[in-house]
């Protein structure tokens, strides 16, 4: 019993913190204080705005300010706070064009301080471009990758399990050696020559609908097998005959008593897999096969780590890799739990 | 033994199937290597139609096919248009190194894994076996990627260690001990990084066999008979959950591949991995083809292993 409240509790918490990190990926636009693509260039790698309670005069200000950042004489990249006037940090505020999700173009920020100052919650990159935009940004097209191909995995997997499990026979054997052969390579090999034999320069809506499809075709041999195996085990059951003796044809059967036994199972791999295919979209995006500039995404934000005085210097520009991290602890944790909720039910 | 031929029989299928599969897609690409050269005034076109020619590129897919197969046969595996090499000789030192490095990495993360996962399940909800699910839970959710580039922060901020690369500069002149220091210097990250990547997976398949095992019968009486902890872990227990471990180290070697490519591409370690990715750039067709038939060939290789260590260490698999 308590094992089982733990497991609730355990799944309602991982669902709550990646329906939140969805929520703010989903509104990166109202969220981030900046354009991701807008350049800042006198202000390269410019460190995290400070929070300030307690102004140089000594005054104490219930509402947080910050400090502009301004070059440090004579040196490059390094930056003073300049002291002389403070922007305090106002919500709802009125900001650069942007459109929710993607669609409804609106101007609302969640937050931001006056012009000339810019809030750089983590800083900026080599083009003084913010860094927490540009994460907020970047998910939205890693985790849409992430999930979008995880749907055209589920979906081919489902239709080949379904056939390979209910007709059998040579068809079983052919789709199963198929989906051997997808198993057992290496699927980052796999992906990059596949990648590589299509066109490199693209439109980047065309590179992310490639890009899903590419990942999402390549990962749909263990889903297949998933649902063949409970295909074969509710072919036989006394429920389905009886039903096809009442004349149900195969898509009936299909559709109402054998696939929705596949719905847990299902939910199960989608959780493993969207992790696993966010972190491909990264793998791809960092080596520059990705989504290209100015769009960001996780993987090419990260490229920039690959100069060692960058990764040294900069600790700011790690914080991708550490929402990357949050998101999969979500995803896997979510999948853990549903494996244990299923596997008590079974019992 | 009938089985392991049938093994090796479906392997070299795979490896036909893989190859098929290869330049089927290689066909619906679009564009060559040769199209940078197109762009590139001094070259005519008769040079460019020349060189596609001489390479064979303007035949149908059948026949292009048919010419590599010939050409692995002679154990050429094609020729390379950027190298301007057979694409045998590449693979060879690459594969080399690949191969090095991933068993080295292999050796590591079992020597942690089984340890840990053992007495982690001799003792299940205990505070060892609570740190290690946390652990593992943690560690599963760190990519290679960014646990490289964690390791790689750690080094240049200490500079405990060489970064990049196999070798340091005058790696020649250096005597045998030398030597081998350096290039153990250079395997540390890279090896780490591998072996606690695939650690978390390695080490809860190793507990879950071993609580499986702990709860059956001979184990209950062999407890009974008095015999201590550590002796009924390892010597009783482990040799009879082994089975389903063996065929893991199998299956985890494609794993392996694939993170211990993005290891080396981005430490620069002279494998597959920055070889796999240049020729993808280059659109070097024979290269790019070599590699992940070298890479099919490791799983395969990687899944014969497991069967025959399956097969001496358990003495049912030798009946049939």
């Amino acid at each position: 019993m308590s094992s089982d409240m733990t497991g609730t509790r355990k799944m309602i918490t991982g669902a709550v913190l990646l329906a939140s990190l969805h929520f703010v990926i989903l509104l990166a636009g109202f969220v981030a204080p900046n354009d991701p693509a807008t350049q800042n260039r006198e202000l390269p790698f410019v460190p995290p705005s400070r929070l300030h309670f307690v102004d140089a005069r000594g005054h104490v200000h219930l509402r947080p300010f910050i400090y502009r950042w301004a070059p440090h004489a004579g040196s490059f990249n390094e930056y003073d706070e300049s002291r002389d006037r403070e922007y305090p940090i106002h919500f709802l505020v009125a900001g650069t064009q942007y459109r929710i999700a993607g669609w409804v173009p609106a101007r609302i920020h969640l937050f931001g301080v006056e012009e000339p100052a810019r809030a750089f919650l983590l800083g900026t990159d080599n083009f003084g471009r913010d860094q927490f935009s540009r994460i907020l940004f970047g998910g939205q097209i890693s985790v849409a990758a992430g999930i979008l191909a995880t749907l055209i995995s589920l979906g081919l997997g489902t239709l080949v399990g379904c056939i390979s499990g209910l007709y059998g026979k040579w068809i079983d054997e052919v789709a199963m050696r198929f989906a051997e052969l997808f198993l057992v390579l290496p699927w980052i090999y796999l992906l990059f020559a596949v990648r590589s034999f299509l066109p490199l320069h693209m439109s980047p809506t065309q590179t992310f609908f490639l890009l899903i499809t590419v990942i999402g075709t390549i990962g749909w041999a263990r889903p297949a097998r998933l649902v063949r195996g409970i295909v074969l085990g509710a072919r036989n059951q006394n429920y389905v005959k009886a039903s096809r003796g009442f004349g149900a044809s195969d898509l009936h059967l299909m559709r109402h008593h054998i696939l929705p036994l596949s719905y847990g199972a299902l939910l199960t791999q989608a959780a493993l897999l969207v992790p696993q295919y966010i972190l491909a979209e990264v793998t791809l995006s960092f080596f520059g096969l990705g989504v290209s500039e100015p769009n960001p995404s996780w993987g090419s934000l990260l490229a920039i780590l690959q100069q060692y005085n960058v990764l040294v210097s900069y600790w700011w520009m790690f914080a991708p890799a550490v929402a990357l991290v949050v998101v999969s602890f979500g995803y896997l944790s979510i999948a853990n739990a549903f494996h244990e909720r299923l596997q008590s039910v079974s019992i | 033994m009938r089985y392991l031929q049938r093994r090796l029989v479906h392997g070299m299928i795979l490896l036909v199937g893989v190859s098929i599969f290869c330049f089927l897609l290689s066909d619906l690409a679009p564009g060559s290597f040769f199209d940078e050269m197109k762009l590139n005034p001094q070259i005519s076109s008769d040079t460019i139609a020349a060189l596609q020619s001489q390479y064979g590129l303007d035949r149908p897919l059948p026949v292009r096919y048919f010419r590599w197969v010939k050409s692995v046969l002679r154990g050429e595996f094609g020729y390379s248009f950027a190298y301007n090499s057979s694409v045998r000789s590449l693979l060879l030192l690459r594969s080399r190194n690949t191969i090095f490095l991933t068993a080295l990495a292999t050796v590591f993360a079992w020597l942690i894994a089984v340890p840990l996962g053992v007495w982690a399940a001799g003792q299940p909800g205990r505070w060892l076996d609570r740190i290690c699910m946390g652990g593992t839970s943690l560690l599963l959710s760190l990519p290679e990627l960014v646990l490289v580039f964690a390791f790689l922060y750690l080094v240049i901020r200490t500079h405990a260690l060489p970064v990049g690369g196999m070798e340091s500069t005058g790696f020649e002149q250096m005597d045998s001990c030398a030597k081998l220091w350096d290039l153990g210097s250079h395997l540390v990250i890279p090896v780490a990084t591998l072996a606690l990547a695939s650690l978390p997976l390695l080490m809860r398949h190793v507990r879950a066999s071993m609580v499986e095992t702990l709860n059956s019968r001979f184990i209950q009486s062999a407890r009974a008979h008095g015999i201590g902890r550590t002796r009924l872990l390892f010597r009783h227990a482990l040799p009879a959950a082994a089975n389903p471990l063996i065929s893991l180290f199998g299956l985890s070697v494609g794993g392996l591949l694939s993170g211990s490519l993005l290891v080396e591409a981005i430490l620069g370690w002279p494998g597959l991995g920055p070889l796999l990715l240049e020729s993808s750039m280059s659109r070097d067709l024979y290269v790019v083809v070599g590699i992940v038939m070298a890479s099919t060939l490791f799983m395969i290789l990687g899944n014969l292993l497991a069967d025959l260590l399956l097969v001496c260490a358990d003495p049912r698999m030798r009946v049939t």
